[in-house]
């Protein structure tokens, strides 16, 4: 627990040490903000759906580039070596990395509080779908992180962490939508409309926090964790 | 303190490192010494349980590497190939995430960080960044890194490449200071660098361990072999029964004759003193043209050449 936190910590640092946080904290707000008041304006509706509807979207290109460095850069610089031969586990590196890049990507989104808050002091607001969006999006990014991270351990190169993990995240996030459960068999239906990332987002979007999304979250979130936490160990053969 | 055993390393094709066995006792610094290519950093990667053997075992103060892989790593202080560093960090923040990772306890941190810093010069960098630091600096803090929870054992893994002259013979102090109550483990591929620190050496190449001893075994093995080629003009076979009767040689052999009478002749001696003399002198005595007289003194060079060339 207590190397947890250290190398959290240490993340977390490298985080803000650099200008990348700062630079992604912008680039995310003035994107997702933009998105907001566009339709806002529009429509004239006080709700946030088209906001969350855009966030899978905006996490799709952003939260790949929050991983892409995690592993791969430890791996080029060579890091990976003094980090792995510190008297830690790997599940503790791991539980590390992903959690600071969680806190961080909350961070970012916390940071977009302005946007129910000028919408609050606007009229009557219905805040339970806005909440169901804010829980959905931190799962949701919390699977596309960990999808992410497992893929930045496994590549050499940044740019083609980036690439496959969006990729990656893309394709888990579609195979629940209809139209590509329109070509499958119907035996299969089922279970990828389960499996679909994006289903479960829009469930909880609806302000209905349902345990079988959360457990579907979290379960994806563990899988992929777990097949890092492994993929680390693989170096050694 | 440390003990190799039957270490097999394979990567695809190529073996890195081929049944290796060794010791090194506490308080020893062994030198691991190799042309690029030898299996020096991958068989210290498997002491520091950052690759596994794929046979044998590795047990370090008395843990194994495989098993105790945890025990093992908090033992060991360990500066890799190239020094890696979290260049965003400055070296106060890194010194003191290590410290904090190798459960150094709360109150110790600062007099520890504080203690590195002195013993490894880091005084003039302290509130830099590490992507800041001359080669030099970032070296001390990878020495600072390795040794800063006080591990029993440290590997270094070539640490005065790419330094300056003055930096490697600081470098090497600090080594030789720190190895005077630990046990170290160095790599190289550049000789006068382990005979300078190391008391004992372990030659690599191709995997496999050619030769090891004390700098001073190595040379006097060679030195004892001393070769000597002498070109004589004279009867062949009188000349090798003279050269019978000389006591200081071991060994020699005819390496044929010329037409114009020449011999070459290649003799070893026994001990270490110059017979270079007393061959004249009996060249002289017996009325032959000695054309050819020198010595081939094998340095610890010749020795790490003969060793690492012979079978590529």
């Amino acid at each position: 627990m207590r190397n947890i936190l250290i190398i959290f910590r240490k993340e977390l640092r490298i985080f803000f040490d650099s200008p990348i946080a700062y630079i992604f904290i912008i680039a995310f707000l003035a994107f997702s903000n933009w998105l907001f008041f566009r339709s806002f304006f529009i429509v004239g509706q006080l709700s946030m759906r088209d906001y969350f509807f855009f966030i899978p979207w905006i996490f799709l290109v952003f939260i790949p580039a929050v991983t892409m460095r995690l592993w791969a850069e430890e791996k080029k610089i060579g890091t990976i070596e003094v980090l792995m031969t510190l008297p830690v586990r790997n599940y503790e590196v791991v539980l590390g990395k992903f959690l600071a890049s969680f806190s961080f990507v909350m961070i970012a989104l916390a940071l977009s509080f302005s946007l129910p808050l000028t919408l609050f002091f606007l009229g009557d607001v219905d805040f339970g779908p806005i909440i169901g969006g804010y829980v959905g999006a931190c799962f949701l990014g919390g699977a596309y992180l960990a999808i992410g991270l497992f893929v930045s351990n496994l590549a050499e190169n940044q740019i083609v962490a980036f690439i496959i993990a969006a990729l990656l995240s893309f394709a888990l996030f579609i195979i629940g939508e209809d139209l590509v459960l329109a070509t499958l068999p119907n035996s299969l239906v089922p279970t990828f409309s389960f499996l679909g990332l994006g289903k479960h987002f829009v469930s909880l979007q609806r302000g209905v926090l349902d345990s079988r999304d959360v457990i579907y979250y979290i379960s994806v979130i563990g899988f992929f964790l777990f097949l890092n936490t492994q993929s680390l160990e693989s170096r050694k053969w | 303190m440390i003990e190799a055993e039957n270490l097999t390393k394979r990567f695809g094709d190529t073996l890195a490192v081929d049944t290796i066995s060794f010791t090194v006792n506490k308080g020893e610094i062994v030198g691991l010494l190799g042309p690029n290519g030898a299996g020096k950093t991958t068989t210290m990667r498997i002491l520091t349980c950052y690759l596994a053997a794929d046979s044998g075992t590795a047990m370090i103060a008395g843990k194994n590497v495989l098993t105790q892989s945890l025990e093992v790593r908090r033992s060991i202080g360990y500066l890799p190939e190239n020094n890696p560093l979290y260049t965003e960090m400055g070296v106060v923040d890194y010194l003191k995430f290590i410290a904090q990772i190798r459960h150094i306890p709360r109150k110790k941190i600062k007099p520890q960080v504080k203690e590195m810093v002195e013993v490894c010069g880091l005084e003039p960098v302290l509130n830099k960044k590490i992507d800041e630091l001359s080669k030099g600096f970032r070296q001390r803090v990878g020495l600072a890194q390795a040794m800063i929870h006080n591990p029993e054992v440290l590997i270094f893994d070539e640490p005065t490449v790419g330094l300056d002259p003055n930096q490697i013979v600081e470098i090497r102090e600090l080594i030789k200071r720190i190895g005077a109550e630990k046990t170290v483990i160095l790599s190289s591929h550049i000789l006068p660098e382990v005979s300078a620190t190391c008391k004992q050496i372990i030659i690599m190449n191709r995997g496999r361990i050619v030769a090891s001893g004390t700098p001073e075994e190595m040379s006097g093995r060679a030195r004892g072999g001393g070769v000597i080629t002498m070109v004589v003009q004279g009867p062949v076979e009188q000349v090798k029964d003279t050269l019978k009767t000389v006591k200081k040689i071991k060994s020699f052999t005819a390496q044929g004759t010329e037409a114009d009478g020449r011999t070459r002749f290649e003799i070893i001696s026994t001990g270490e003193e110059n017979i270079n003399e007393d061959l004249f002198r009996m060249a002289a005595e017996n009325g032959w043209v000695l054309s050819e007289l020198h010595q081939e003194t094998l340095s610890l060079e010749d020795v790490f050449q003969q060793l690492t060339l012979k079978e590529s």
